[in-house]
């Protein structure tokens, strides 16, 4: 067989939502690169002072040679009409932050008095991420309840819910006075995106363990048992994700870019692997199989996911049959083989699902990219004004193929509005012709000022500079800004209309939440969802030993 | 303390509301950031400047010539102008602003146009100077009040690459540093680099 002609996949197609939004947790994904870098780590829980209804401080470190970060919790008693998931709560069950080194008595107090107060308290430089999180109360009650009379909880319920605490927002990056990004980004051990901020969860994701059986004990100190670890194990934490994520994915085009890249590029890679071993083609299998644990328990009540489920579930059928009757190790280019046949007869839900699964068997291939999935946006930010209006038309032309061509004189291509709610200066989306407020709308509407843009240039003299063209059109400089940048990063740009009336801005949410690496997407709305984190993750004790599969170890 | 990122988002936020585009509203973030990066006071002139254009958005600037005569001039404007035509302006080596409004606020741009053409540049008004290093640095020299409402005249110069040390300075210097050198004998010579004895093959 002929070496075959594989390309990047086009980002014209990778780029629009429906794609994007289809995408499921791999390899590359933050949670399980976290858990590789720092599984050699020593861990440690150094403060345990919770009363016996579980309220006060404790506290959870990482160190390593001369390096700690260090969980610091704080949990208090909140009335159940206080309890909400929404950003307008104002009190929490628990509340963390995430400390550089080891705090001191006065940083805890400090932190003790800002940190349960979230947005309107204040945190220092020597801060790294921030976090809340309520109970889900069924399944923690019920946790106390069966274990203080020495009972195991009953797993179905436990497994329906798939956590005992959910967190509502995790900042990091400056937010609330946080370190700046630029004062840690050197650390070799946080080079991969995002990687305190699941830290963070993770060291949560203990906590709600320690704390539910703290209480257990405290209630019936002669019957109470622990939480068994497998039960524990199977336990993540759970997360109400909003619009907040939107605009970060607009707001980072370099860093979509990378996270897009180093996805393609391992596809691209494994597609073109001419040989493969009969241990890494059953590597795959396996974690095909394990891995329909998780989708068997992935429930929603949203039509919209539910369908999307189900898709991958009837693709799967087939993709099973596919691989049980017509590839072999034998054949050449077999990766290759498989991944034409699903993008021929796969929907995207079920053929992104295998695109993630083809990355397990391949370290080799996967751990150097992790390190490329960050990005210094700043580096970007310079437009580049000594080029010339026909450079820019052609980048145009070439990158924003299908956005040219929208019209945006028609009510449903310009439906909705993006602006920042003032009581919470949260990213929100409505319709600016039901609503008020659209004139002042955020610089979101990326592809009706492209087409602007687009329209001014085709009417500019072609041999100008960049810099004559902005002295005059200076209102849509962020866009030019963004087209030099998508010349050099092709994924840099949803190839999208984020205004039209059809849009969906769950699908924004699930792809960033993909690279999280969190599973069991729940929609409870187009604007906000559920998911769940670390289901399966080995637990703090465990991780020296752990494998990167843990992912599917999920059990029904 | 505020981050250097809450500057940013909150100065790009307001700069919008005052009436600034959010291309323009972006290039004021990253330039208070950097101006609060050098410890200099781009918060504090920044505030009063936009409550100044509260009521009377300033004018546009131009292309920019050695003299650039306005009745009053916006550092901003001016700035993001500046930064946008700074490897044509490179040319004309001295350049001259006058009646700019806030001039502190103009000092960031300068800064990033000094790394992009790969100069330093002298920025000077009233008796303060500024010399301005690749937007790695900013040295300020006479810097007598933290903020400057307007000035007459800004006098801005991009200085050639040349050393800031004279030649015998260089040469003292050099001679120290071969103390850390071997003198070679003929074995040396020959062993040393492990080459061959002869080339002509």
């Amino acid at each position: 067989m002929n070496k075959p002609n594989i390309k990047f996949r086009d980002p014209n197609e990778i780029m629009k939502l429906s794609r994007l939004g289809s995408f499921h947790q791999s390899k590359l994904s933050f949670l399980r690169s976290f858990i590789r870098e720092f599984k050699d780590w020593d861990y440690k829980r150094s403060l345990f002072d919770l009363d016996e209804r579980g309220y006060g401080t404790a506290i959870y470190s990482f160190s390593k040679n001369a390096r700690s970060y260090s969980l610091i919790c704080f949990a208090q008693h909140i009335n159940p009409d206080e309890r909400s998931d929404r950003v307008i709560a104002t009190k929490w069950d628990a509340a963390f932050v995430l400390h550089d080194g080891i705090p001191t008595k006065e940083d805890i107090k400090r932190l003790k008095e800002n940190v349960p107060k979230q947005e309107v308290g204040r945190v220092s430089y020597k801060e790294l991420t921030l976090s809340r999180a309520n109970k889900s109360v069924r399944a923690f009650d019920h946790a106390v309840d069966s274990l203080s009379l020495g009972k195991q909880p009953d797993k179905k319920l436990l497994n329906k819910v798939g956590y005992l605490y959910r967190t509502t927002a995790v900042y990091g990056s400056g937010k609330f006075g946080l370190a700046d990004r630029f004062r840690i980004k050197d650390r070799k051990e946080i080079y991969g995106p995002f990687r305190l901020e699941m830290m963070l969860v993770y060291l949560v994701r203990q906590f709600t363990f320690d704390q539910v059986n703290h209480i257990a004990k405290s209630k019936n100190p002669d019957k109470a048992i622990e939480l068994d670890l497998n039960i524990a194990r199977n336990l993540g934490i759970g997360n109400s994700t909003g619009l907040g994520m939107a605009p970060f994915i607009v707001n980072h085009p370099t860093l979509l870019h990378n996270w897009i890249y180093c996805r393609e590029k391992a596809l691209k890679e494994i597609r073109s692997l001419e040989e493969i071993d009969v241990n890494e083609l059953n590597f795959f299998k396996d974690c095909l199989v394990k891995s329909k644990n998780s989708i068997n328990s992935w429930t929603t009540d949203s039509k919209y996911q539910n369908n999307k489920i189900n898709s991958l579930k009837s693709g799967l059928i087939k993709f099973d049959q596919f691989l049980e009757n017509k590839c072999s190790v034998k054949q050449k280019y077999l990766w290759n083989k498989i991944y034409t046949w699903a993008e021929n007869n796969l929907e995207d839900e079920c053929l992104e699902y295998i695109v993630s699964m083809m990355m397990e068997p391949y370290d080799n291939i996967i751990d150097p990219l992790i390190n490329s999935m960050s990005s210094e946006e700043e580096e970007y930010f310079t437009i580049p004004t000594h080029k010339k209006v026909f450079d820019l038309k052609k980048i145009l032309e070439n990158n924003y193929k299908s956005i040219i061509k929208i019209d945006f004189n028609t009510k449903d291509s310009n439906f909705n509005f993006w602006f920042i709610s003032k009581n919470k200066e949260e990213p929100r989306v409505a319709s600016r012709y039901e609503e008020r407020g659209a004139e002042l709308e955020q610089p979101l509407a990326i592809a009706r000022d492209i087409k602007k843009l687009y329209e001014k240039i085709i009417k500019e003299k072609q041999t100008n500079t960049i810099a004559d063209f902005l002295l005059k059109n200076d209102e849509i400089r962020h866009v030019v800004r963004r087209a030099f940048i998508v010349d050099r990063f092709p994924y840099s740009e949803i190839q999208d209309n984020t205004i039209g009336a059809s849009l969906i801005p769950i699908d924004m949410l699930r792809l960033k939440l993909s690279f999280f690496g969190a599973v069991k997407f729940d929609p409870r709305s187009d604007k906000w969802l559920r998911i769940n984190m670390y289901q399966g993750a080995p637990l703090s004790h465990e991780m020296k030993t752990s494998n990167d599969t843990w992912v599917y170890n999920v059990v029904n | 303390m505020q981050s250097l990122s809450e500057i940013d988002t909150t100065t790009k936020r307001a700069s919008k509301a005052s009436g600034f585009s959010w291309g323009v509203a972006e290039e004021i973030g990253k330039a208070i950031r950097n101006l609060e990066l050098f410890g200099l006071p781009g918060i504090k002139n920044l505030n009063l400047y936009l409550n100044k254009i509260e009521k009377n958005h300033p004018k546009k600037v131009n292309k920019i010539d050695k003299e650039n005569k306005y009745k009053e001039l916006c550092p901003i404007y001016c700035g993001v102008a500046f930064l946008d035509q700074c490897q044509k302006l490179e040319a004309l080596k001295k350049i001259k602003f006058y009646n700019v409004n806030y001039p502190i606020l103009i000092l960031p741009f300068i800064s990033k146009a000094s790394e992009i053409i790969g100069k330093k540049i002298l920025m000077q008004f009233n008796k303060s100077s500024f010399l301005i290093n690749f937007n790695k640095s900013i040295f300020s020299k006479n810097l007598e009040k933290q903020v400057i409402a307007s000035v007459d005249e800004i006098n801005i110069e991009f200085l050639e690459n040349k050393n800031s040390f004279s030649d015998q300075e260089w040469t003292e210097l050099y001679k120290l540093s071969e103390k850390t050198f071997v003198e070679e004998n003929d074995s040396l010579k020959t062993k040393g680099a492990g080459a061959g004895l002869t080339d002509n093959d």
